[in-house]
């Protein structure tokens, strides 16, 4: 009980990419699966900056005096990640933009059932 | 002097030309310069691939921040023969796009577009010459997102929705990549991908370390398409411009299969992932399925394009399965195929183009006649059909035998006969197409010859002809290949 409740940044990241995982499996309607997929990146992040934590550690920034850090290192990735992220949500919005154009539509089964039509 | 930067002027040239050609708003100055890029990256990696058969490995220090606390660029004989496949490819497709290009994108999409095609060059390049975990991930988006953006582009709807698909599908791959990559970064404390190789080993039976080999094997295999998580593909191939199908069929799965082999042998080592983890029994049972099923089911497309995109899934199984075997013959059979593949399947996928410029359409029923119409364009595609085959003097025969020595080697007879029926399954489907194009007249009883533009026929056919030339012509291909073997499992030379 005391090593499930010590890793609870673990637990955490690993509900939210389940959750965001499930919403893109479940969902049929194209915007939430973008949401989903944002969720499930996010746990990601989560988990990168939390394992970088290093108990009574401060920010990284020189002073001096003999301090403990938390890693910085896994932050400055995941700024990296978060930008890719962003990117990755805006192309996918973009397309939904363009899908409701063409299709009038943005539900995955109805999507389906005109591209089975003609 | 300037010799010593080619492993970086190999990424960024290509990096700092998309948002350059965007300046000019024009086209044909656009298609220029990336075709000039393309070629310059092509000549570069031809360069790196002598110096590290001659000298061996070059390590390259961005910024001389040492490794590993650098980032650093890393290239051995493996990557140097994969960025020559993907740089080889580039060239030759960018100088197909030009026709190709101006018929199928509205002509105010076309800079942006050729702007997507030098960042998808970038990103492959990118995750091939990179040393560094973390690089890899953000290259493999850079290539992913502009590919997503390339498939888009595509003139039907369909195009749309086989693009969300992809990107969704593709996030989750890259994601999980990023997962593993996580944690082993959490267990060594290092991103450099050789440091990373020594120090995995003191925590090798961690079951962190097991779940992050699994996180990147899932993630990656949903990038190389491995079986059944290669839902993405056909529709994306299918409804992608003819250009862009091409280049991502002969060289987006090569670099994904690149990436598996790196965390496989490199970081991992062939004990941990091939004795400490069940990996070749699952690999080898799900490429025997790739084989067999996508081959079937590439028999009843209509469309060629999806057909070549499920030979393409089927392709990748032999890919796989050569890899599996971790011996030097099947290893082999395995990085000569990302080759010969890119080869044939770039070859076939630009004659497609050239059906699709005159006809209109890439349906079995549009092709009927095409034999007489398109006499040398449907020839090129009855070879390239015949390498896809593994027919003697082309090179797919070279990395069908291979894969039959590695499996006579390990005694698998069952794994023979299955490499064996996969070409018999491959026999039926190129010759729908052969029977189609010669034997049927055309749907509106036209005669008349027209062929491509000689600007997409001569390309097509340089690929063609290599498929005979490294049929006939073993050595290069093979020793490089063999050499690669050799290097990743760690034997003696």
């Amino acid at each position: 009980m005391t090593a499930f409740l010590e890793h609870y940044n673990y637990w955490i990241a690993i509900f939210l990419m389940m959750a965001g995982f499930y919403t893109v499996v479940a969902r049929g309607n194209l915007v939430k699966k973008i949401v989903g997929l944002n969720i499930f990146q996010a746990s990601v992040f989560l988990l990168y900056i939390s394992m970088g934590k290093v108990e009574g550690g401060t920010a990284p920034i020189l002073s001096g005096k003999p301090e403990v850090f938390s890693n910085p290192l896994p932050h400055v990735l995941i700024l990296t990640a978060i930008v890719v992220g962003v990117a990755t949500t805006a192309l996918g919005l973009s397309f939904i933009v363009r899908i409701n154009e063409s299709y009038g539509t943005t539900e995955e089964d109805e999507i389906q059932h005109m591209d089975d039509e003609p | 002097m300037i010799a010593a930067h080619f492993p970086i002027l190999q990424v960024v040239v290509p990096l700092m030309a998309a948002p350059f050609v965007v300046l000019f708003r024009n086209g044909t100055v656009a298609w220029f310069i990336s075709f000039a890029v393309s070629w310059f990256a092509l000549a570069i990696s031809v360069a790196l691939l002598g110096q590290v058969m001659d000298a061996g490995e070059i390590s390259y220090a961005i910024g001389d921040w040492a490794p590993p606390w650098g980032i650093e660029y890393r290239v051995d004989k493996i990557n140097a023969f994969v960025l020559l496949i993907v740089s080889a490819i580039a060239a030759i497709v960018a100088t197909f796009a030009r026709a190709s290009v101006e018929k199928e994108i509205p002509e105010d999409k076309q800079v942006l577009f050729y702007s997507a095609f030098l960042l998808c060059l970038t990103g492959l390049l990118g995750i091939t010459i990179t040393g560094d975990a973390f690089n890899i991930f953000v290259f493999l988006e850079i290539s992913s997102l502009s590919s997503y953006a390339l498939i888009a582009m595509g003139r039907d709807r369909r195009a749309l929705t086989a693009a969300f698909q992809y990107l969704v599908m593709g996030t989750i791959g890259a994601t999980f990549i990023l997962i593993g990559i996580g944690l082993i970064y959490m267990m060594t404390g290092t991103l450099n991908i050789a440091d990373m190789a020594v120090r995995i080993e003191a925590v090798s039976t961690s079951p962190t370390t097991v779940a992050a080999a699994a996180f990147i094997f899932v993630g990656v295999g949903l990038k190389l398409a491995l079986f059944p998580l290669h839902l993405w593909l056909p529709n994306a191939y299918t409804f992608a411009p003819s250009m862009v199908s091409a280049f991502l069929a002969a060289t987006a799965t090569k670099v994904s299969v690149y990436v598996m082999l790196r965390f496989m042998f490199t970081v991992f080592g062939k004990f941990f992932t091939f004795e400490f983890l069940p990996e070749s029994p699952i690999l080898i049972f799900l490429a025997s399925l790739a084989i067999l099923t996508a081959s079937t089911v590439a028999i009843f497309q209509n469309n060629l394009k999806r057909m070549l995109a499920y030979s393409s899934v089927a392709q990748i199984g032999y890919m796989v399965f050569g890899i599996a075997m971790v011996n030097v013959s099947g290893l082999t059979a395995g990085i000569l195929h990302l080759f010969n593949h890119a080869l044939m399947k770039g070859g076939l996928f630009m004659a497609l183009g050239c059906i699709a410029y005159r006809l209109g359409a890439t349906s079995i029923e549009q092709v009927a006649g095409a034999g007489r119409r398109m006499p040398l364009t449907m020839f090129a595609f009855v070879i390239g059909g015949l390498s896809l085959i593994g027919v003697p003097l082309t090179a797919g025969f070279v990395s069908k035998w291979y894969l039959l020595l590695g499996a006579m080697e390990k005694g698998w007879w069952p794994a023979a006969v299955i490499v064996l029926v996969g070409s018999l399954l491959a026999v039926v489907y190129v010759w729908r197409v052969v029977e189609a194009a010669y034997f049927r007249p055309s749907p509106d009883g036209a005669t008349t010859v027209e062929e491509a533009p000689l600007s997409m026929l001569i390309p097509t056919w340089v690929l063609i002809g290599a498929n005979v030339y490294f049929g006939i012509h073993t050595d290069l291909s093979v020793s490089v290949a063999k050499q690669a073997a050799v290097q990743l499992l760690g034997l003696a030379p």
